[in-house]
């Protein structure tokens, strides 16, 4: 008899056979890679799942052009030390209606520059199946997801007509032009995920530690002045503080949180008696209530 | 009263890791809450959230704000906000879909399911209970056991469940009154007494005011047993610990360079080292481990749970859907095999109707060739029935058009469960739960025969075909037949015709004209066909056959490239205006039910080999125009 798994071992099985189930059923799968600990974490599983080959779909990074910028630095290292094929999405129309989060506001900015433009990726290289980092416990309409979750040809979701998901039995069927969405860390916790971190010793994007910063407070929020597109409103002024961040996205609606935690020990500790979720810090979720529903419902991870 | 806050360790490293280190060796239960609608799920799932101290600042914040909007609480916060988490849910009120969320104690960690109590949402109430140890069945003290609660607790029985909390919700509403409680829990033993569960511990709560659900309440000062949580915490669901036979179904064959072909997959049950014998399930050929192959390095030993990658001394064919088993203790590898079933689609199960049946790597089509009974949920009654509505439950035998590996769902979850899935919209329309293989299929093998149909075909100078002619009654498809096969037959064509009218006077004559009795006539007279294909012949088939599922039965019975569907096109008006037969006037009248056009669809085909529509158009020019096209492919 052998030792029953530990809850991580567990975790990471369970995540290897969804892996293995896409690869094995779809034929053009990709893997969504936001740069986050929640994407680092799943490069590592996809590694893991099928070692030695590597793994046999393209990494794709939807680029806002307003991430912070040792996320794009980190990104690159990653590509090019394991190796992994990745692609680089902008919405160029986007780009060229100059939108931003400052002029254009949260909403319309993440609907043009990360839904809009994660559909045109998905449709320009024809993907029948897209692995995200979604988790469960991270917010009420994620913890009604299936691990696949079935998306019409317009990449849209109806929640209140899922697919059965029994057992580890996943349903892989799909017609012309529509797609799955696949959430191998749906199980995980944000604890899970720092504790394998550790225990992995997976590479994260030096943001999450705390380092003095140059920041700003606006709106409630801390704000990083990550380059000179941050325009200073007359009463704002720039301050060094120690802060990081418990999640990543675009730098202008992620908000920095005053820490000391300098290593993973104390990002756990500090979450631990964190009193606030993680998505508090983005902005995004916040604009009216359900509203990740309905950027999930169009087509956003 | 729980305290997370009393394990938190300071912020020194050493603790943090000391503290992870006994994260690690938490067990972990996943339950589910079920019951009927409004037996307050949601609420006990928000009451052991907010009373673990889950419930972080904002979240609360945004839930004072939502109760106020939404809450059916009065002033207080409404519990069930945290957990219904859909728009249409908080509008509505009710839960439409499963919900996981996680909760740890210091003693356990926890993924519970919050799933819906309304009847047309049973599957996703299904859905939460397949990966559940354990189920908190739900009764409203005032309503005692509901239909709801007996289907439940049915599904969960039938999907493995074997330990059940019965919570005996809103005691608060009849006054802590023991009697109640007691009432409710001799009806539920006397109801649950033959569903096998191994536990049924009766709880009396109060899921909004947290009585009995973390805390023992000193309003029931009658009840002595444990609260919901310490229940929880401490229950055993491992059962039985005996090491069970090897079950490794093969999910992807990785093949980076020719030195390396390795079998991924997860170890459904036992064990397996390096060095030990392995069978392939469907082959029966034997080889031995002799790598197993991680990231983190090669492994001695792999088991249950596990996902890993194992190569083998030989080079023998193994393939996504096989599985590599122990070599004294094999599974079922068999074509026809019975099951409980959960129908989860609007539209019925039907016997004779084909679906994909897809185990954890496998797929096959399968048939139900028989629907042996379905059972009543209030009483467990055998009943007959002709076909499975939406959430209802059966036994069924099944017939699959290849053999699968499979241990009964008894002796094995993983490797004896299947989904069925509907082959036109891809829906998941069904679980199912093996019960055991026929030995019908096993002790009937094909007998070889010597004589081909390639030997067969070519004596008649032809190229066997199966020509499909489907459309509306009075399309003209049997006029048209008619007009091919004599020309065919002038031309030295050996061909036969079986017609939709004619068959029913013989073969079918038993058959009316009913949604299943129709499958099944379409079944039997594939069948046919497909033997008279076999025998060399070319076969017009002259059927109505209105349902695309059928036609596609057919199709795939044939060997590919033989079966070419016809579709007559004309339209239900021209046909209602020359009514040969006289059966539109009758059917408008109401005089004849369930025909085709009428009170019966007729499902256009999407994707017919020759499309003809007939309007102004005359029989002669519409078979010389098949005539071309059958002889643009060598069949006449």
């Amino acid at each position: 008899m052998s030792a029953p798994l530990t809850h991580l071992q567990r975790l990471e099985a369970e995540s290897i056979h969804i892996m293995r189930e896409v690869a094995a059923s779809f034929s053009k799968p990709v893997m969504l890679y936001s740069i986050g600990k929640d994407s680092s974490v799943l490069l590592h599983l996809a590694m893991k799942a099928f070692y030695p080959a590597k793994p046999p779909f393209p990494f794709l990074h939807v680029d806002t052009t307003w991430k912070f910028r040792e996320m794009i630095a980190f990104r690159d290292r990653m590509a090019e030390e394991l190796g992994f094929d990745l692609l680089v999405h902008i919405n160029e129309d986007g780009v060229r209606d100059g939108i931003n989060p400052f002029d254009h506001g949260s909403n319309v900015h993440t609907h043009v520059m990360k839904t809009v433009a994660l559909r045109q990726a998905l449709d320009k290289y024809g993907f029948d199946a897209a692995f995200g980092g979604a988790r469960r416990d991270e917010e009420k309409s994620r913890a009604k997801e299936r691990i696949f979750s079935f998306r019409n040809s317009s990449h849209g979701w109806d929640p209140k007509n899922q697919r059965p998901e029994m057992w580890k039995i996943y349903n892989t069927r799909i017609a012309q032009g529509e797609s799955i969405r696949v959430f191998p860390l749906s199980n995980w916790t944000e604890l899970d995920i720092w504790q394998y971190i550790l225990q992995e010793n997976i590479p994260i994007v030096p943001l999450y530690f705390a380092k003095k910063r140059p920041v700003v407070d606006r709106g409630g929020m801390t704000i990083l002045v990550d380059d000179d597109r941050l325009k200073l409103q007359p009463d704002e002024k720039i301050e060094e503080r120690k802060v990081r961040f418990r999640t990543l996205g675009c730098y202008p609606l992620t908000g920095a949180i005053d820490s000391d935690a300098e290593t993973l020990e104390g990002i756990v500790a500090e979450m631990l008696t964190a009193r606030t979720s993680e998505r508090q810090g983005r902005l995004i979720d916040r604009d009216e209530t359900g509203s990740m529903e309905k950027k999930k419902r169009e087509g956003y991870f | 009263m729980l305290k997370v806050d009393e394990v938190l360790p300071d912020t020194e490293t050493a603790d943090i890791r000391t503290y992870l280190a006994s994260q690690e060796k938490k067990t972990l239960l996943r339950f589910l809450t079920c019951g009927s609608v409004d037996d307050g799920k949601s609420t006990l799932i928000g009451r052991l959230l907010y009373d673990t101290k889950l419930i972080f600042e904002d979240q609360l914040a945004t839930l004072e704000q939502d109760s106020k909007k939404h809450g059916t609480t009065g002033d207080d916060i409404d519990l069930a906000l945290l957990v219904d988490g859909l728009e249409a849910e908080r509008q509505q009120g009710i839960t439409i879909d499963v919900a996981y969320r996680f909760f740890a104690t210091p003693k356990r960690k926890f993924i519970v399911a919050d799933t819906p109590g309304h009847e047309q949402y049973t599957r996703n109430m299904a859905t939460g209970a397949s990966s559940a140890d354990l189920a908190v069945v739900l009764v409203d003290a005032r309503q005692g056991v509901l239909a709801q609660t007996r289907r439940h607790s049915i599904i969960a029985s039938l999907l493995g469940i074997r330990n059940i909390v019965l919570a005996v919700n809103k005691i608060d509403l009849v006054d802590f009154d023991e009697g109640v409680f007691k009432r409710i829990v001799a009806e539920y033993e006397a109801f649950a007494k033959d569903l096998g569960f191994a536990s049924v511990v009766p709880i009396p709560m109060s899921a909004r005011y947290g009585d009995n659900v973390t805390r023992a309440s000193d309003k029931s000062p009658w009840y002595t047993g444990p609260s919901l949580i310490d229940h929880l915490e401490t229950v055993d669901v491992e059962g039985d610990a005996a090491e069970r036979p090897f079950r490794f179904p093969v999910q992807y064959v990785n093949r980076p360079n020719h030195e390396f072909r390795g079998f991924a997959g997860t170890v459904a049950s036992g064990s397996i080292a390096v060095g030990h014998d392995v069978v392939v399930a469907k082959s029966g050929k034997r080889s031995r481990v002799k790598r197993i192959a991680t990231y983190d390095g090669d492994r001695e030993r792999a088991s249950e749970g596990e996902a890993v990658t194992l190569l083998l001394d030989d080079e023998i064919e193994v393939s996504r859907g096989n599985m590599l088993v122990a070599p004294n203790a094999r599974p079922h590898v068999a074509d026809q095999l019975a099951a409980n079933v959960v129908w989860f689609d609007e539209h019925p199960l039907l016997p004779g109707r084909m679906y994909l049946l897809r185990t954890e790597t496998d797929q096959v089509n399968a048939t139900v060739s028989h629907l042996k009974h379905r059972t009543n949920v209030n009483n467990f009654a055998h009943e007959a029935a002709k076909s499975l509505d939406l959430n209802e439950v059966g036994v069924c035998n099944f017939s699959l058009q290849a053999p699968i590996a499979f241990d009964s769902f008894e002796e094995n979850r993983t490797t004896g469960a299947f989904v069925l899935i509907d082959r036109l919209t891809n829906a998941t329309v069904g679980a199912g739960m093996i019960l055991h293989p026929l030995r019908r299929a096993a002790n009937i093998h094909w007998q070889a025969l010597d004589v081909t149909k390639a030997s067969r075909s070519e004596l008649k100078h032809q190229k066997p075909a199966v020509l499909w002619f489907t459309g509306l009654s009075g399309s003209g498809k049997s006029t048209i037949a008619n007009l091919l096969e004599k020309k065919l037959h002038a031309a030295g064509r050996h061909t036969y015709i079986l017609d939709g009218d004619n068959v029913r006077h013989g073969l079918n004559r038993d058959l009316g004209f009913t949604e299943e009795d129709r499958v099944e006539n379409i079944r039997r007279v594939a069948e046919v066909a497909r033997l008279m294909a076999e025998a060399g012949l070319i076969v017009l088939v002259s059927f109505i056959s209105p349902f695309r599922a059928e036609r596609r039965m057919a199709r795939d019975l044939m060997t590919e490239g033989e079966f070419i569907e016809v579709f007559i096109d004309t339209p239900f008006e021209e046909c209602a205006r020359r009514d040969p037969k006289g059966l539109y006037a009758r059917a408008l009248k109401g005089e004849i039910k369930n025909f085709t056009g009428v009170d019966s669809p007729y499902e256009v085909p999407e994707l017919a080999d020759v499309h003809l529509p007939t309007v102004d158009r005359s029989p002669e020019d519409l078979v010389e125009e098949l005539e071309t096209w059958l002889k643009e492919r060598g069949y006449c």
